[in-house]
């Protein structure tokens, strides 16, 4: 991106953002948080990926993975993982009816519904998951 | 009986000045003034200029939350200065600053010029390919219709929006919270046809697409505009007609 | 430069987008019963080893999971490069920026690939 630059004029003060800007108020700490989750998304994604490669490799590769997963401070980062991916989905779900909007018979579901119905939807999807993974990932 | 309107009580106001003749750096000059029960931030202002310091520069109209001219930052945050009392920020000292992400010409007073360029880019009335033959009559609306628009009409262009929006500070370019809202307060309006001309705009990075939605624009909108909303409906809607326009090319806009 | 970006910004808006759903409906669940439930010994899923012996045959599961891990990474690409851009101001390193977050992703999403068409 070509910085876009603001005209100059001398006789006028524009304060400079400071760097840690996000760290400034309440609101912005909550932003800079969410949006700092696509961090555990990503690594989730790897730890997937890294699942499925230690399962193509075979048992001694996967038991090696697992092995990792059990140790006492892997464990601990995954705890804060989790959180970071709940606050995801909370802010994700919470947020929906911003851009969703959704008609019934013509007329506008109001926005608590929408996030009602996304929240039933994440009810399901864990359930199916957890199902999924109980009857062997098959 | 009421209680009475004077008091002996002061409250101390903080106010950031510049004065580009005088000094190449803003600096804060702190003013007592009475504390009234029925005194908004924006008559402490007035008692200054009135009675203190002639020389303080600031903008303000109505003094009922129409004009939007009289915003600043109050403590940090962006506000309607005629819409908030001093007793609500008693004891103090209470902090005012210009609103920010602007440049400042003059103490309190910004410049608008950056905004309105932006806000006349994104088309804000509206757009016909063909006028209605007068014969025709007017252009019917339904309530329903009327619904769709009406929340972004309220806009009153004090650009507290803005002052709340770290992208707008960030990125000279970002037309901005307000402005995008106005695109869609006619682009949701069943007599316009220039959705397309606008999101030619808008579908730039600078449009909708630098926004990250930190959603502190429509909590500080004094009228209950949800600027957010717009935008983020806007990449919805940017982003289908893209796929659109790549999966059948042939299909029209 | 200004014109392509014009015309990139849907379409990794949409994975993006795509990508935060699915991760927030079903990220939570798999982070939970995977990585925490499985090595404190709540749970067996002692099933799953058995897919390197051939269980994970349905090509159904193996694109689901495929999708999430693939849309997940262009998730964190598109949402980690603008808190590069705002977060630490760095939008003059647009180019390299981009290249390296979605890059990744695309590196990562074709290592998925990969991997899920060896299995046997």
């Amino acid at each position: 991106m070509n910085p876009a630059y603001r005209p100059h004029h001398p006789r006028w003060h524009r304060e400079r953002m400071p760097i840690f800007w996000w760290l400034g108020q309440p609101a912005y700490v909550k932003f800079i948080t969410r949006e700092l989750t696509s961090l555990a998304v990503g690594y989730g994604a790897l730890l997937l990926l890294a699942e499925v490669y230690t399962l193509e490799r075979g048992p001694a590769a996967h038991d090696r993975f697992l092995h990792f997963l059990a140790a006492p401070p892997v464990l601990v980062f995954h705890l804060l993982v989790c959180a970071a991916l709940l606050f995801h989905t909370v802010t994700w779900l919470n947020l929906a009816p911003k851009a969703l909007v959704v008609r019934l018979g013509g007329r506008r579901l109001p926005d608590w519904a929408v996030v009602a119905g996304h929240y039933l939807l994440w009810l399901a999807a864990s359930g199916a998951v957890v199902v999924w993974l109980l009857r062997g990932g098959s | 009986m009421p209680e009475p309107i004077e008091t002996s009580e002061t409250i101390r106001l903080d106010v950031l000045r510049y004065r580009p003749e005088e000094e190449a750096e803003p600096t804060w000059q702190s003013y007592e003034v009475p504390l009234r029960r029925d005194w908004m931030v924006l008559d402490g202002l007035n008692y200054i200029k009135d009675s203190l310091d002639g020389s303080l520069s600031y903008r303000w109209a109505c003094r009922m939350g129409v004009c939007g001219s009289c915003g600043m930052m109050v403590n940090g945050k962006p506000i309607l200065t005629c819409a908030a009392y001093l007793t609500a920020l008693a004891p103090g000292p209470v902090k005012i600053e210009p609103l920010r992400g602007f440049p400042v010409i003059r103490d309190l007073v910004i410049d608008l010029r950056e905004f309105l360029d932006k806000l006349k880019s994104v088309k804000p009335w509206i757009v016909r390919s063909e006028e209605k033959p007068l014969a025709e009559g007017e252009y019917l609306q339904t309530p329903e219709e009327l619904a769709e628009y009406k929340p972004y009409s309220m806009c009153i262009n004090c650009l507290l929006c803005y002052a709340a929006c770290p992208i707008n500070a960030l990125e000279p370019g970002f037309v901005g919270p307000a402005a995008i809202a106005l695109a869609q307060r006619y682009n949701f309006d069943s007599r316009d046809q220039g959705a397309a001309e606008r999101l030619d705009i808008l579908s730039r990075h600078e449009g909708i697409w630098a926004c990250t939605f930190v959603g502190e624009c429509s909590a500080v909108c004094p009228k209950g505009v949800d600027p957010a909303g717009a935008i983020q409906r806007y990449k919805v809607r940017a982003t289908a007609d893209w796929w659109r326009s790549v999966l059948m090319p042939w299909g029209t806009r | 430069m200004r014109r392509s970006r014009r015309s990139s910004e849907p379409f990794f808006w949409a994975l993006f987008s795509s990508g935060g759903m699915l991760a927030a409906l079903v990220m939570p669940a798999l982070a939970l019963c995977l990585w925490v439930a499985r090595p404190l010994g709540w749970v067996d899923f002692a099933d799953l080893a058995k897919l390197s012996g051939g269980g994970v045959g349905s090509p159904l599961v193996r694109l689901f999971v495929f999708v999430v891990i693939s849309l997940a990474l262009f998730h964190w690409a598109h949402r980690f490069r603008y808190t590069l851009y705002d977060g630490l101001q760095l939008a003059h390193l647009y180019g390299l920026i981009a290249t390296l977050c979605y890059g990744g992703a695309t590196l990562l999403t074709v290592l998925a690939a990969w991997v899920l068409l060896r299995f046997p």
